[in-house]
């Protein structure tokens, strides 16, 4: 049977092909899709969690691994940073089940803090990768990773982009089949799974011989593939690349790379015999380009014309490789000079509120990763840092530091209730055991929200639907040593911003936990506003803007002229604001703000 | 079946439906013996920002992207978010525009102004291949404003030589139970609205 899939679903129908028992994950784009497939599809044979954090659901698939049983775990690029610690020594275990790590990059940041290139972490962590190229390798690469993992006892590493998870393509569906290798724990498996110096010095042998026969192996590896058309040009590349250059250069000759790491020593020889020059075409680093060259070859073009940054797509590789020969399609306006539409906070999303306090305290906001990252756009601008997950904590407790005194009541850190969880915590008893007096608010929204509404441990959900124990969080934090632990309604402006300056302009560690504001797409919970929506009755509104400074998509600026240039009380105004019934759930805000009692509460 | 790999780039704002225009349209080309690819590129909220999808039918299709400049047809559920794109599309490619606007934050600010002259902007270029259809009226006449999509795509159907009964059978498929009767009459409406 045939059904089109999401690149993300073929890895996880792939998985349970595979026979896989563990699937792990923390969410992030463009990877999150594959354990809600899962979940969703596969729930009989497979456990799937959501884990805290890209570390510890390594840590969880490891020890599924080493029990026997095929295990996956998934991640956005830069989660693997996270688990880096555990991926670098598993690659020196070896594996028992085999263990298969999805990595999905990014190229061009569509939703990411960088754009880095994880085909670096298979030569660094002495791993295999593979990397398919549209939704039907999706799934057979997965099932390849998995016997590619017990046969050479290794993690393997399954690399995507933004492009080959989020693309649909028509995928051949096939059985499930278990695996063969026993479930169980043996002790005497001790000196391959213990990384103490005497064991880690004889695993390191071997993961020097592993990597050989690797090599060795890619070149028999079925999916790197050779065509031979013209043979004047030809193309080394591998993933998305590859369909983009087949698809504006048909003829040219290609050596397409199912496995980027090891690289296909003879087969890549005999390429460079078969084509008089060779282009190679990879998105983001020249990995390959840089291998192939210290393998002595020439090449006719690389990233010398294509470009190491942002992402490519057919254009920007026939404009790069033909250069001056190519000619661009007609202009028929300047797309650039439209009014752009960027993503913004949700109609009432409770994050706006607390954002416009911040904003008018005056504060300095050390900010994380989540939907309130786009609290940094304008016109709120209300972010002023953004690292990595949890960074925002322990930097603004470091800004402190050497501010000293003149830090008080100015600087802050923001995080999600899923991002505290995921690297909040150990930054906020940091703060505590070193005698900080930074502020952590946590923006407690229910829910993972920007990448699509996951569960969290503090949801009381888990992956599958079923209820489990809830971390509170007030109780977590106070465990951790915070004496000053409130909460704040963020939809009552004038009181947030009273305990925002209070606790900021304490000398101790305190926390602000913000309640009663699920995200405004979540599921189960909904915040009951006061009125159905919020009208401005056009008289009265003096056209200031203060309204327009929260950003809220319902409320929009006219200009006036004629009769209407007058409040009925006779002010002049260039302008009134009006807001869209359809789009305003009535939260209120903007009501708040007003100085001149024109927006009022719309009737039922 | 010809070689010719035909391109359908699709433009709207999030919450329009536009992903569900296309998963429609994945399925009904590939139950007629199309290879098929679809590519959404959208940013990183879920709601308010635009969202393209690109899909792509042929014998073989090897990119999920479109090349600029080599649609075939644009398919776009808002105007701001249609004229966005016009350089996308072939000469001799036709448009399909929903006259619905949407006030991007520049614009609800006052700093930048909705263009006013987006039809006729399509029509100097595409003349009669430029075709702008009612949507939004006709969605809610037929009982939903989010009917915009299936409406639309139902204008599109008649592009094609393709049997009503697979676009009606694939179209059900992608929606619930309870609001498949709306949006058959959504599409039958929106298929008599170009003709």
């Amino acid at each position: 049977m045939e059904k089109i899939l999401q690149g993300n679903y073929a890895i996880a129908r792939g998985a349970w092909e595979a026979g896989v028992k563990v699937a792990c994950a923390y969410p992030g784009t463009p990877s999150s899709e594959v354990l809600l497939a899962i979940a969703s599809l596969y729930k009989n044979d497979i456990q799937a969690e959501w884990s805290p954090n890209e570390k510890v659901a390594l840590e969880v698939s490891i020890g599924a691994s080493f029990a026997g049983a095929r295990a996956l775990v998934c991640m956005k690029h830069v989660g693997l940073n996270v688990a880096s610690d555990p991926f670098m020594t598993l690659s020196y275990t070896g594996v028992k089940g085999g263990l298969v790590i999805l990595v999905a990059d990014d190229p061009y940041a569509h939703s990411s803090q960088n754009e880095q290139d994880s085909r670096h972490w298979a030569r660094f962590g002495k791993a295999p990768m593979i990397e398919p190229s549209d939704s039907q390798e999706c799934k057979d690469f997965v099932k390849l990773a998995f016997d590619l993992s017990e046969q050479f006892d290794t993690p393997v590493l399954l690399r995507t982009e933004t492009r080959i998870s989020h693309s649909f393509s028509p995928v051949i569906l096939e059985d499930r089949k278990e695996s063969l290798i026993p479930i169980g724990l043996d002790m005497k498996d001790a000196p391959k799974y213990t990384m103490v110096p005497i064991y880690v010095r004889q695993r390191r042998l071997v993961v020097e011989e592993r990597m050989k026969k690797l090599e060795a192996f890619a070149d028999d590896f079925k999916h790197n593939i050779m065509e031979i058309n013209d043979s004047k040009i030809g193309v080394i590349t591998s993933g998305v690349s590859y369909q983009y250059t087949k698809e504006v250069f048909p003829n040219y000759s290609y050596f397409k790379l199912g496995m980027v790491w090891p690289l296909p020593r003879k087969m890549i020889a005999e390429f460079f015999q078969k084509v008089k020059k060779v282009i190679i075409v990879e998105e983001l680093d020249p990995f390959f380009e840089t291998e192939i060259k210290a393998m002595g070859y020439k090449i006719f073009h690389g990233k010398d014309v294509l470009p190491s940054l942002y992402e490519f797509n057919p254009e920007i590789i026939e404009q790069s490789i033909k250069g001056k020969r190519y000619k661009p399609p007609v202009e028929r306006i300047n797309a650039e000079e439209l009014p752009k539409r960027p993503p913004n906070l949700c109609s009432a999303c409770s994050h706006r509120p607390l954002f416009y306090a911040l904003k008018k305290l005056g504060v300095f906001v050390f900010g994380d990763i989540g939907c309130y990252t786009l609290a940094a756009g304008p016109p709120l601008n209300a972010i002023h840092t953004t690292v990595c997950m949890g960074a925002g904590v322990g930097a603004a407790f470091g800004a402190t530091k050497v501010l000293e005194g003149r830090g008080l009541g100015k600087v802050c850190s923001v995080i999600g209730d899923s991002t505290f969880l995921h690297g909040g915590i150990t930054p906020l008893m940091n703060i505590v055991y070193n005698k900080g007096s930074a502020t952590t608010i946590i923006l407690d929204n229910r829910t993972t929200g920007m990448t699509g509404l996951q569960e969290h441990a503090g949801t009381g959900y888990t992956i599958g639907g079923e209820s489990t124990h809830q971390i509170n969080l007030e109780v977590l934090v106070r465990a951790l040593g915070v004496k000053h632990v409130r909460k704040v309604d963020p939809y009552h402006i004038k009181e947030t911003m009273e305990v925002i300056k209070e606790e900021l302009e304490r000398d101790e560690p305190s926390v602000i936990i913000t309640m009663n504001g699920p995200c405004m797409l979540h599921r189960r919970e909904k915040r009951q506003f006061e009125h159905p929506y919020y009208a401005v009755e056009m008289e009265k509104c003096r056209g200031c803007g203060m309204c327009l400074e929260i950003g809220c998509p319902a409320i929009t600026w006219k200009e006036v002229s004629g009769d209407e240039i007058l409040t009925e009380d006779g002010h002049k105004r260039k302008g009134v604001v009006s807001i869209n019934r359809l789009q305003c759930p009535g939260c209120g805000v903007c009501r708040q703000i007003c100085k001149f009692e024109s927006i009022v509460p719309g009737k039922a | 079946m010809e070689e010719k790999v035909t391109n359908v780039l699709l433009s709207g704002v999030g919450g329009q439906g536009t992903i569900l225009a296309s998963d429609i349209l994945c399925s009904v080309f590939h139950e007629i013996g199309y290879d098929v690819k679809k590519s959404e590129v959208h940013g990183m909220a879920q709601r308010g920002g635009d969202v393209t999808t690109h899909f792509r039918f042929g014998k073989k299709v090897y990119s999920p992207l479109i090349k600029y400049g080599d649609a075939d047809f644009l398919i776009s559920f808002e105007l701001l978010e249609g004229l966005r794109y016009i350089n996308w599309v072939k000469k001799e490619g036709k448009a399909l525009l929903n006259r619905q606007e949407m006030y991007p934050p520049a614009v609800n600010l006052g700093k930048m102004k909705y263009p006013g002259d987006v039809e006729k902007i399509f029509k100097k270029f595409f003349k009669g291949n430029a075709f702008v259809i009612n949507a939004l009226d006709i969605a809610v006449t037929c009982g939903d404003a989010r009917a915009v999509n299936i409406v639309t795509l139902g204008a599109f159907s008649n592009f094609f030589e393709i049997k009503e009964e697979v676009w009606e059978k694939n179209l059900l498929q992608h929606l619930p139970e309870k609001v498949h009767q709306l949006n058959l009459n959504a599409f039958r409406e929106g298929r008599k609205a170009i003709s």
